[in-house]
């Protein structure tokens, strides 16, 4: 019976394994972009570090388990308790590890650094990312169009998001693809991918975000060349719809498993109003203070110039 | 004025899963209700258990609670596990959202806070004054007050089940999605005043045991000489009281942005959700510190009991512990790192993260050299100990790993995580309460659980637990994320049916737990522990009877040694008949702890419902009960000489029989 059972679990675990190894397509492990393929090599250089000390540990559990158990006539002394020796070596081996997985931390956190943007040669592509209630809108400021949970762009160009909110707290991510950021209304946050090859490839929200959450689903399509993607363009263009102050204000209402849509034109500065929304008048110098880490002024909008009320010190501080 | 506030008929829920549970609960009370009556047991269990101030009852009665609410909370897995597993291919299986949701935040809340936080406090109760030689903790009432505190927040969070609705937010309610934009209802609202009250009682526990153990040691127990479970919740207690009230303010602006259009985490009028998000973390980092050290502990004393040895470096493993403690509170923002720090912010808590490996290392390493040239006894305890280090190290390395930013840009918030943190709460945390509880059962009861069963639940929690979450490790790097309702993609679903049978086989493991309860009470005769000291072990609570004299000591010990009961075993000063005792101080029991309990859940019921007469009534009878409580003149007695000599004559000749 016991024999069966093991026998029979064996063999599930074997199905399991090459399920495992058939079935990493389409994850983290599967990436097909540059920050995705830098976050699995790190995922295995840090696992096989960490299983130099793991591996040890198990198989010293289970050796001295069985080997010092009672009855077996084993040395035996119950006092014994401390080994300077010992105790050195048990400090410094997990001292050592975490050392170099520092270092290597170190680095890797500045080369993953989701605002970074990535070096290459093509032009990037810059897209407005606004998580709704449940719903992901892409907003292309270079090219005037808009999208509702379709994305695409041409393979091997890198992408600059920008990424906020109009309700709840999201996190906008492409497993893929690698690296996500959360979107948070009022605020703008940024990440920087590219995918290496086309395809298809998922998108979801990974936070949760309420009742809809789990439809909050999108498409992120890698055409081939920046010529697919311009025919993509003008097909999203040739929809004819466009997506004013009106229309937003219906999209923003709560939907769940919102079908695919697409905008040939888009209101002058919507991204900019969606996060400005929330802002009051907070907030209004830093925003502008930084351009290089604020949203950009969508041309032609002049903002009412802030009056000095007081001594530049104070207005300093005044605006942190 | 409307006199119900916001309550009314609709707050019924009309689920047959609700009303099936509402229908079994009722029926499960009214047998209870029936039995108590007829046994005429009301009196007996007023006077002698809930209005008790004795830390071994008040032990008792919080694990008591931790059952109930594993029971609860377990359910709420096994719907999840199920609802994900026949919810496969785009089919949107049993369980709407609404409902959904709620069981996951639900279930999150109750393992943590009223499962999780009670059965640690439980053995804390039980255990802690018996090993530094004190006779009870040192404000024996407010022991009694955090006790029925926490027993408030669990009846609110159960309350929710059939009035109204629980927080749909996930356990951690962040904001907005937390506040009145987008969540009305009065399911947050049970949130913050089940977390509330209950973490206020909590609060006073860690200030009653750091007392206690500062205080109250017997003569000759320095610092350095303290036990090691005692040590490990004395840095529990320290991180109770430096991370609670963290909790406290961020529910009480919270509180203040739902109930006074405060704006502390609106979207608008200058709220900042990542302020509350970077409060919940300082105290919810420190909360699995506060959940796992106090195991660490347990499991300190099971390996050196059952090997029969001294603890292999009881300095490292104090301050290694006391770096646990210290580094714990300098990591929160692990928990976000996907919220648009700067590299070098990021960077600078991966790696603190990280070095608190290094002390928890140490500690491994420390009881593996505990069972080297040791003599292994594979009791039950030991086998959860073993279980505990071979598992908790996977789950230690993919808490590093997540630790790396690079790697959780990636994995955040996928089931990765969730495989992660059960794998250090389950395997670390709980394994080490079972152990406890089985450990330290004949000392509280008088009597073993059955072994037999206890072995059985060890294997199917360990079998359970692989099967239930290494799925999850898998599916992480697979792209799934958590708190989905129902899956579309078919490389999941073998994963996804494996995680529910795991989660049957953990079922399989609670069953075996209450069967070893119901076996040791049915043979309690036969496995009666007469000498108080069954598994030879080395600190004091073992010098005493099981279950152990009500005034615990009859004559407070001098303690010379670490391993303070197996140094007067040596010396032969064990068990001593003395001629003469003093007459012994002890605390009264006292109903200001039940009623001030009652009085904070309708004061919390009535803010939930808006029910402000009710809440006025409440808050002013709290203070009118706390105020009587201190003015009580009643609060003490002492136990007289000869009776003391009697009971402790009868234990030593039982020990002399034994």
């Amino acid at each position: 019976m016991n024999l069966l059972l093991t026998r029979n679990l064996s063999k599930v675990a074997l199905a399991a394994l090459v399920a495992l190894l058939a079935g990493c397509q389409g994850g983290v492990l599967d990436p097909k972009g540059q920050i995705g393929v830098m976050e699995k090599e790190l995922i295995i250089t840090a696992t096989v570090l960490m299983l130099l000390v793991v591996v040890p540990v198990i198989i010293m559990t289970l050796y001295f388990a069985w080997k010092y158990r009672e009855g077996r006539g084993e040395a035996y002394e119950p006092k014994w308790s401390h080994s300077t020796k010992i105790e050195t070596v048990v400090w410094a081996i997990p001292i050592i590890i975490i050392v170099i997985l520092g270092v290597i931390t170190y680095k890797s956190t500045h080369a993953l650094n989701p605002y970074k943007p990535i070096e290459s040669e093509e032009e990037p592509i810059t897209v407005e990312v606004v998580s709704l209630n449940w719903k992901w809108l892409f907003i292309y400021p270079d090219l005037g169009i808009a999208t509702v949970n379709e994305l695409a762009f041409p393979a091997n160009v890198p992408l600059n998001f920008k990424i906020t909110s109009a309700g709840t707290m999201n996190s906008f991510f492409i497993p893929q693809l690698g690296s996500q950021i959360y979107s948070m209304a009022g605020m703008e946050t940024k990440l920087h991918l590219i995918a290496d090859e086309p395809g298809t490839f998922k998108g979801i929200s990974a936070n949760y975000s309420g009742h809809g959450f789990t439809g909050m689903k999108f498409e992120a399509i890698a055409t081939p060349t920046r010529e697919d993607f311009q025919e993509w363009v003008e097909m999203v263009k040739a929809s004819g719809e466009a997506l004013t102050t009106e229309r937003y204000e219906e999209l923003v209402e709560p939907t769940e498993y919102h079908p695919v849509e697409y905008f040939g034109t888009v209101k002058d500065g919507l991204y900019f109003d969606i996060i400005w929304e929330y802002m009051g008048d907070m907030g209004r110098i830093d925003f502008y203070g930084k351009p290089e880490y604020g949203a950009q002024l969508p041309e032609g909008v002049i903002l009412p110039q802030r009056e000095p009320k007081s001594t530049s010190h104070e207005a300093e501080e005044a605006s942190h | 004025m409307n006199l119900l506030g916001k309550l009314s008929w609709d707050a019924i829920p009309y689920d047959p899963i609700v009303l099936g549970t509402l229908a079994v609960v009722a029926v499960g009370g009214a047998a209870l209700f029936v039995f108590m009556t007829l046994a005429k047991k009301w009196g007996w269990l007023w006077r002698e258990w809930l209005t008790s101030v004795d830390h071994k009852r008040l032990g008792i009665m919080y694990i008591i609670l931790a059952f109930v609410m594993l029971i609860r909370g377990f359910a709420d897995a096994i719907m999840m596990r199920t609802q994900l597993a026949v919810a496969t291919n785009g089919s949107e299986g049993y369980l709407p959202p609404h409902h959904y949701d709620q069981i996951f935040t639900a279930h999150g809340v109750i393992m943590i806070i009223f499962m999780a936080m009670p059965f640690m406090i439980g053995l804390m109760n039980i255990i802690l004054p018996l090993q530094i030689g004190a006779r009870d903790v040192a404000f024996p009432f407010l022991n009694n007050l955090s006790f029925w505190l926490a027993v408030s927040g669990a009846l609110l969070v159960n309350i929710s089940l059939g009035l109204g609705e629980f927080a749909m937010t996930g356990w951690v309610a962040y904001p907005p999605l937390s506040g009145l934009e987008f969540s009305p209802g009065v399911g947050v609202d049970y949130y913050i005043w089940a977390l509330q009250i209950s973490g206020i009682g909590t609060t006073l526990t860690g200030v009653n045991f750091l007392v206690t153990v500062l205080k109250m040691r017997a003569p000759g127990m320095k610092l350095m000489d303290m036990p090691i479970f005692t040590w490990t919740c004395t840095w529990a207690n320290v991180l109770i009281v430096a991370s609670f009230p963290i909790l406290t303010a961020a529910l009480a602006m919270l509180t203040l942005d739902r109930y006074l259009d405060f704006h502390f985490f609106t979207n608008d009028a200058g709220g900042n959700s990542m302020m509350y998000i970077n409060l919940f973390w300082a105290w919810g980092h420190p909360e699995v510190y506060i959940l796992v050290l106090p195991a660490f502990g347990i499991f300190s004393e099971i390996v050196s009991t059952f090997t029969g040895k001294r603890l292999f470096g009881y300095k490292s493993m104090v301050y290694a512990s006391g770096a646990i403690s210290i580094l714990g509170f300098i990591v929160w923002l692990h928990h976000f790192f996907t919220m648009g720090s700067s590299a070098s912010v990021n960077a600078f808590f991966g790696i603190m993260t990280m070095i608190i490996a290094i002390p928890t290392g140490v500690k491994l390493f420390n009881w593996l050299f505990t069972m080297y040239k040791g003599r292994i006894r594979l009791e039950v305890p030991m086998l959860w100990t073993i279980g505990f280090i071979i598992l908790f190290s996977i789950g230690g390395m993919t808490g590093v790993l997540l630790a790396v930013p690079g790697a959780d840009y990636v994995l955040h918030n996928s089931l990765f995580l969730i495989a992660h943190f059960h794998n250090t709460i389950i395997a670390g945390a709980v394994f080490g309460y079972l152990a406890g509880f089985t450990f330290w059962f004949p000392k509280a009861m008088g009597f073993h659980l059955d072994p037999k069963y206890g072995k059985i639940s060890f294997w199917c929690w360990s079998v359970g637990f692989l099967l239930a979450f290494m799925p999850l490790y898998v599916l992480g790097f697979l792209g799934m994320t958590r708190r989905l309702n129902h899956t579309d993609n078919p490389d999941w679903n073998i994963w996804l049916y494996i995680a529910a049978v795991g989660a049957f086989v953990i079922a399989i493991g609670i069953a075996a737990q209450f069967v070893q309860l119901f076996l040791g009470f049915k043979n309690k005769d036969k496995n009666l522990d007469k000498t108080g000291d069954p598994w030879n072990g080395h600190t004091l609570e073992w010098s005493l009877a099981s279950p152990p004299q009500f005034y615990n000591f009859a004559k407070i010990p001098h303690v010379e040694d670490i391993d303070a009961f197996t140094d007067m075993k040596e010396k032969g000063t064990a068990y001593q008949r003395h001629a003469s005792y003093e007459p012994i101080h002890m605390p009264s029991n006292t109903n200001a702890g039940p009623i001030m309990g009652l009085l904070a859940t309708a004061l919390g019921f009535a803010l939930i419902w808006h029910i402000w007469w009710l809440a006025g009534a409440s808050f002013i009878g709290l203070i009118v009960a706390f105020i009587c409580r201190a003015y009580a003149s009643n609060t003490d007695y002492y136990v007289q000489p000869d009776e003391v000599a009697r009971i402790e004559n009868e234990h030593l000749d039982n020990v002399a029989k034994g």
